[in-house]
């Protein structure tokens, strides 16, 4: 097991099992820090479960999920945040009825007790790091707007500004460009490769062509198992894959 | 000081609302209700604790209890048995086979105080338990459930279960608690007479003024980080505890809070009705509680306050003249304001009182908010 501490995010033999349908069967998977990962896969494989296991939404059945040395298979959710663990949802999910401003405070990483969320100040600090997110996620000129009149792309980055608010050193992105025009994908592009510098990324994505345009390494998730792992080109041109996904 | 843009500030109302509530229930009400009437729009005040509760955890926090009468009741009973204790003394009860214990012990052979009793010869402790007891006890109903992700319908349903629970209990230990009847015949407070005159008034206002500061804690707590956070996870749970958050605590704290508010408006009536029974603990009462919010309007705090006094006004009116129909009568009432005004009187403030006042004031006020941002905007009093 020591040798995986060297790991970001070493996840080994996990199996999780629906009512006996395992969703995802005997997967290992690792990451290093500062890596930008892209999950892909056809319909079904166990992308959003994978995701759905890091962070602790779903449970293992079997095996192991380590995070800079430490089990998370049985840590709570809001535990697994706090270690530096951030999940964007497949569909956008934000608070609707609240302000971009008040979105992206409501995940500040600071009152996030009871008590501390009652005594929490808005000062300099926390307007300042909102304005700073904002500006990132190109939403800085919208911060008073209500975030349901957002339109569906905008509403995609202001999930992604909510966790990079955390400054998470696991980022996990599932299908970040669905539903997003062309320009938006090119511009998501560009915000993803800026988010990776000094963290780690897992983006699921069905779109080849912003995978490419992400580089990185790819693994190609299949039935909940590990079909294939490398570069994109590199797997364009392997049989398995090919057949199972790229081929239709 | 950093200035903050317009957007960061005042937000669940301003200071008119609460001026508008403090005029009613402080000059115009006493001015102009007689003291019979007085005391009876004060009962009511005490159920605009509970409303005020559940616009907080049924309202901001999307947690439906059906079982907030458990909360008015331990507040009420704490007090209550405080002054029957003081009623019960040796003097006035030696008639009874043992002298100095309440009268219905006597009557059920029971020869001496029961110790949870005996803290409630002290005023000091009754205080502390009416303000710690109820928040107590929700504290273990919220723990057992939240922390078990036991939401929506069916801690609605415990909820009731448990305000059954607790009734056929008080009413099934008659000889400790009085029984359905009740703790009744309370007579002074330290000595002094609640039921005179100047007790009345002087409860009224008391009652007044709390249920006053019961709406700025709530307004105070729905304006910071907190009660955004509130509203966030009563939309979006799961998004809210994968941002960090222990969803479970927050939704404690505002049951807890609820609670709380509620155990003060128990108290409050029994020191003004003189006395208190099962029948404001169990499913009925609970249920009008939840009317008086849901009319007053789930997201506004006064709401809650007018909400609890319309609906026990008309209750008392129809009441007394149509007993059966009352029933029929609060239940339709109850179906159209869910069908039609999901938010309440105060929506109907939001769209046309507002208009009116700045009219009046021929300010040039910028035109109300459109019916569709209803939900976050113009239900929440005030908010601009
Ligand atoms: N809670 C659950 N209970 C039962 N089955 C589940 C559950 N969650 C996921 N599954 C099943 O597990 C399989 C993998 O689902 P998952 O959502 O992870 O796929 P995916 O790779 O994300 O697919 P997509 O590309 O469509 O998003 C599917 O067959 C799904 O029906
Ligand atoms: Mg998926």
């Amino acid at each position: 097991m020591s040798s995986n501490t060297d790991f970001l995010l070493a996840i080994e033999d996990l199996t999780v099992s629906f009512d006996g349908f395992k969703a995802i069967e005997g997967l290992s998977f690792y990451m290093d820090k500062n890596e930008l990962r892209v999950v892909i896969g056809p319909n079904g494989a166990g992308k959003t479960t994978l995701l759905d296991l890091i962070c602790g939404k779903t449970r293992a059945t079997e095996g192991s999920i380590k995070f800079k040395g430490k089990e998370l298979t049985r840590m709570s959710e809001h535990r697994i945040v706090w270690e530096g663990v951030g999940r964007k949802f497949q569909n956008p999910s934000i608070y609707e009825g609240l302000t971009v401003f008040d979105n992206l405070e409501a995940s500040y990483p600071r009152g996030r007790g009871v008590f501390g969320a009652l005594a929490f100040k808005r000062d300099e600090e926390v307007v300042e790091r909102i304005r700073q997110v904002a500006r990132e996620i190109q939403l800085d000129d919208k911060l008073e707007q209500e975030a349901g009149l957002l339109s569906h792309g905008q509403k995609q980055w202001l999930e992604i500004g909510m966790l990079l608010i955390q400054d998470p050193e696991l980022l996990l992105l599932d299908e970040p460009v669905a539903g997003m025009s062309l320009s938006e994908r090119l511009e998501t592009a560009q915000l993803l490769k800026t988010i990776a510098k000094g963290r780690s990324v897992v983006v699921i994505e069905h779109d080849m062509a912003f995978v490419k345009s992400l580089g990185g390494k790819v693994t190609v998730l299949h039935q909940g198992k590990i079909l294939a792992e490398g570069a994109m080109e590199a797997l364009q041109q392997d049989r398995r894959v090919i057949d199972v996904y790229l081929g239709h | 000081m950093i200035k903050l843009p317009g957007f960061l500030r005042g937000r669940h109302g301003g200071p008119l609302g609460i001026l508008i509530l403090a005029a009613v229930l402080l000059v115009a009400m006493p001015a102009l209700l007689d003291l019979y009437r007085l005391n009876l729009a004060g009962r009511y005040l005490t159920y605009a604790f509970v409303a005020v509760g559940l616009v907080l955890c049924w309202g901001y926090g999307g947690i439906l209890s059906l079982g907030q009468g458990i909360f008015f009741g331990v507040g009420g009973y704490a007090m209550a048995m405080f002054l029957k204790l003081e009623a019960s003394d040796p003097e006035s009860t030696r008639i009874q086979t043992t002298p100095g214990i309440p009268d219905f012990m006597d009557w059920n052979r029971i020869t001496e105080l029961p110790w949870f009793w005996v803290p409630f010869e002290s005023l000091a402790f009754t205080l502390v338990a009416v303000l710690v007891l109820p928040a107590a006890f929700a504290f273990v109903i919220g723990y057992a459930m939240f922390k078990r992700r036991v939401s929506g319908v069916y801690f609605a349903i415990i909820t009731q279960a448990l305000a059954v629970v607790l009734t056929i209990l008080i009413v099934g230990q008659q000889g400790y608690t009085g029984g359905i009847n009740g703790i009744t015949d309370l007579r002074t407070l330290k000595g002094w007479d609640i039921r005179d005159e100047s007790a009345q008034y002087l409860f009224y206002y008391l009652n007044a003024v709390l249920l006053i500061g019961c709406v700025l804690l709530g307004r105070w707590v729905l304006n910071g980080k907190y009660g955004r956070i509130l509203t966030a996870l009563r939309d979006r749970e799961d998004r809210v505890r994968f941002s960090g958050y222990d969803v479970a605590d927050f939704k404690i704290f505002i049951f807890c809070l609820a609670a709380f508010m509620s155990g003060i408006g128990g108290a409050m009536f029994t020191l003004q009705v003189g006395f208190m029974s099962p029948s404001f603990v169990g499913i009925v009462p609970s249920i009008e509680f939840v009317i008086f919010a849901a009319v007053g309007g789930r997201l506004s705090l006064l709401g809650g306050v007018y909400g609890a006094l319309l609906v026990s006004y008309a209750k008392t009116l129809f009441a007394e003249a149509y007993p059966q129909l009352w029933q029929v009568m609060i239940g339709t009432v109850f179906i159209l304001v869910v069908l039609v005004l999901p938010y309440g009187l105060a929506s109907v403030y939001q769209r046309y009182g507002k208009r009116v006042l700045s009219r009046l004031k021929g300010s040039r006020r910028a035109p109300p908010p459109p019916p569709s941002s209803l939900p976050q905007d113009s239900a929440t009093e005030g908010r601009r």
